[in-house]
């Protein structure tokens, strides 16, 4: 590996760190999924990730999780927004929580939803009267995993809206743009690419996330049981094998993600001009 | 503007002054989008934070304090932060190598590392703890190994703080990597030529420039540390008292349907949440982290 390394020392030691401290961390235990699936061979593997119980839990997170991420999107873009643009009593202690979801731990966000949502919690009595059921079935799942992906949105757009210039919707407006006009054809083209990008990063964190998903979904199969937990069964049940062809699918997906995401985030930079 | 001149002057069309500029919307669409706003932070975020405490005190202090002072939840603490007090130094050593490497030096391939080192964020907590049983497992890469010389890894506290490390590896690189990026590299060219060794330099010019960001991320590190459920939740193998953390030990309690321990429990780490926010919010309002932070998002 070459490198302009000028009069800095310490390329050779950092590097060489960086790497081995990931390889041990992060890209062993990912090699161990990829071998043993590749132990299994491709017969194996097709029969357990095709099996209609594994299906019908893939649709069920992937589903969740998009769906989650489109309200997270429309909703982290108004709040942004909101953040941005107005004053209101309260605005630094909203800033200020919108990252909940990144601190609080997803057990104790789990079992709170559950409290709230449940027949006999907060709003799940009120809900329940309305004919909604919500915890412990798949609208419960999409509630966790709205709450889980909103300071993605939010922290991205956020931002590329503190960075937009007034001048473009001055110029706009003195060429007869009435104001929606402004928003639809000015700052939205603008901000679009910061949407799309919260939206990949809300999707990619819901597609495997766990703690905050399962109290709060019954967890019954075919109708309310998400991959990781999937997993988890089949590793109770010592079905390594199992496990791991299943879970290789969601690996493969988080691969995906991450380039989709990156080149999201180039696309980004060169709409936003200078912002990220 | 000439037809204009030539009119008498009562006949020049008077147009209606705005009293809003004209990059503001009506009052009442202000109104209604701050509402919308407040009502779907309200019900997201505040409502599931206050149920948080509210449930905790539901039966009293008394119910609530003997929750927190009872054996297996003073065990699972001591679990967490010792988990938390490996993760976070082995990850602090490692941004910095990271961002070191990153930022001051040109090298092939550095997209591609930096995708990896963000591999974490995107790989499932719960595949993460999979890939550890996979290595550690009694059929696992190391299994015969560790077996033969009577290492417990999995089920035991070294598998409890390797998957800590795992998710929460990228979050002090992923901060410093933009900063000292931003910052260029000048200034340490500088104190290098002036004869300064490399780690004078590091200490006196480097670290003192991206200290907030050092913080911001151990603060996050940390958080996540305390707080990580499904990749602890598949290598503990919740032995009661003994591989159990703060989270899952909420979970077992929840379980046992010992709500108000439960939640009394979970009262503990959403204060750790509530302090995390505090400080990370300090942070960002610091004038020289703030500019820093914005150039580094150039």
């Amino acid at each position: 590996m070459s490198a302009h390394t000028g009069v800095l020392p310490g390329f050779r030691l950092t590097l060489g760190y960086t790497i081995l401290y990931l390889s041990l961390i992060v890209l062993l235990p990912v090699a161990a999924v990829f071998g043993k699936t590749l132990e299994l061979g491709w017969g194996e593997f097709v029969d357990v990730v095709s099996n209609p119980r594994v299906l019908a839990a893939y649709r069920l997170s992937f589903g969740a999780a998009l769906a989650a991420a489109a309200i997270d999107a429309v909703f982290g873009l108004l709040l942004a927004w909101v953040l941005v643009r107005y004053s209101f009593p309260g605005k630094r202690l909203v800033d200020a929580l919108i990252d909940l979801p990144f601190a609080l731990p997803t057990a104790v966000a789990g079992i709170a939803l559950t409290a709230l949502y449940a027949p006999n919690g907060w709003l799940g009595g009120w809900l329940a009267g309305l004919g909604l059921k919500v915890a412990f079935t798949p609208l419960g799942i999409l509630v966790a995993l709205v709450f889980i992906g909103i300071p993605f949105v939010v922290r991205t757009v956020q931002p590329v809206l503190e960075e937009f210039e007034p001048e473009f919707e001055e110029a706009a407006a003195s060429l007869g743009a009435c104001r929606w006009q402004v928003f639809r054809h000015v700052i939205l083209p603008h901000v679009l690419p910061a949407v799309v990008t919260g939206f990949a990063l809300a999707f990619a964190r819901a597609v495997g996330e766990y703690g905050s998903v399962i109290f709060i979904a019954g967890n019954l199969p075919f109708v309310s049981e998400i991959v990781p937990l999937l997993i988890i069964g089949q590793l109770e049940q010592y079905d390594e094998a199992g496990a791991t062809a299943i879970a290789t699918v969601m690996l493969v997906a988080s691969f995906a993600l991450l380039l989709v995401i990156n080149a999201l985030q180039a696309w980004a930079a060169r709409r936003g001009g200078k912002e990220q | 503007m000439d037809a204009v001149a030539a009119l008498p002057i009562h006949e020049i069309p008077v147009r209606r002054i705005a009293v809003r500029p004209v990059t503001a919307e009506p009052a009442w669409v202000r109104r209604a989008l701050i509402a919308l706003a407040l009502a779907f932070f309200g019900l997201f975020l505040l409502l599931p934070l206050a149920a948080v405490f509210v449930e905790a005190l539901r039966k009293g202090w008394a119910v609530y304090l003997a929750a927190l002072v009872e054996p297996d939840a003073l065990a699972a603490l001591k679990l967490t932060l010792l988990a938390a007090a490996i993760a976070v130094p082995l990850n602090l050593v490692f941004g910095v190598a990271a961002a070191w490497a990153i930022a001051k030096f040109s090298f092939r391939g550095k997209a591609l590392l930096l995708t990896l080192i963000d591999l974490p964020f995107s790989i499932s907590p719960v595949v993460a703890g999979l890939g550890l049983v996979l290595l550690f497992g009694g059929s696992g890469w190391f299994g015969a190994w560790l077996a033969a010389h009577e290492v417990k890894v999995l089920f035991a506290v070294p598998g409890i703080v390797l998957a800590t490390v795992l998710v929460t590896f990228p979050f002090v690189a992923r901060e410093l990597v933009p900063l000292m990026q931003a910052q260029g590299r000048e200034e340490e060219e500088a104190a290098v030529v002036l004869g300064a060794s490399g780690w004078r330099t590091f200490w006196h010019v480097t670290l003192p420039n991206v200290k907030w960001g050092l913080l911001y991320g151990v603060i996050l590190t940390n958080a996540r540390a305390m707080g990580e459920f499904g990749a602890v939740s598949v290598v503990s193998g919740h032995i009661r008292g003994q591989t159990t953390t703060l989270p899952l030990h909420v979970e077992i309690l929840y379980n046992e349907y010992q709500f108000s321990a439960a939640f009394a429990v979970a009262s503990l780490l959403a204060l750790l949440a509530l302090v995390t926010l505090v400080v990370k919010h300090a942070i960002e309002r610091r004038g020289d982290f703030a500019a820093l932070r914005r150039g580094s998002l150039k």
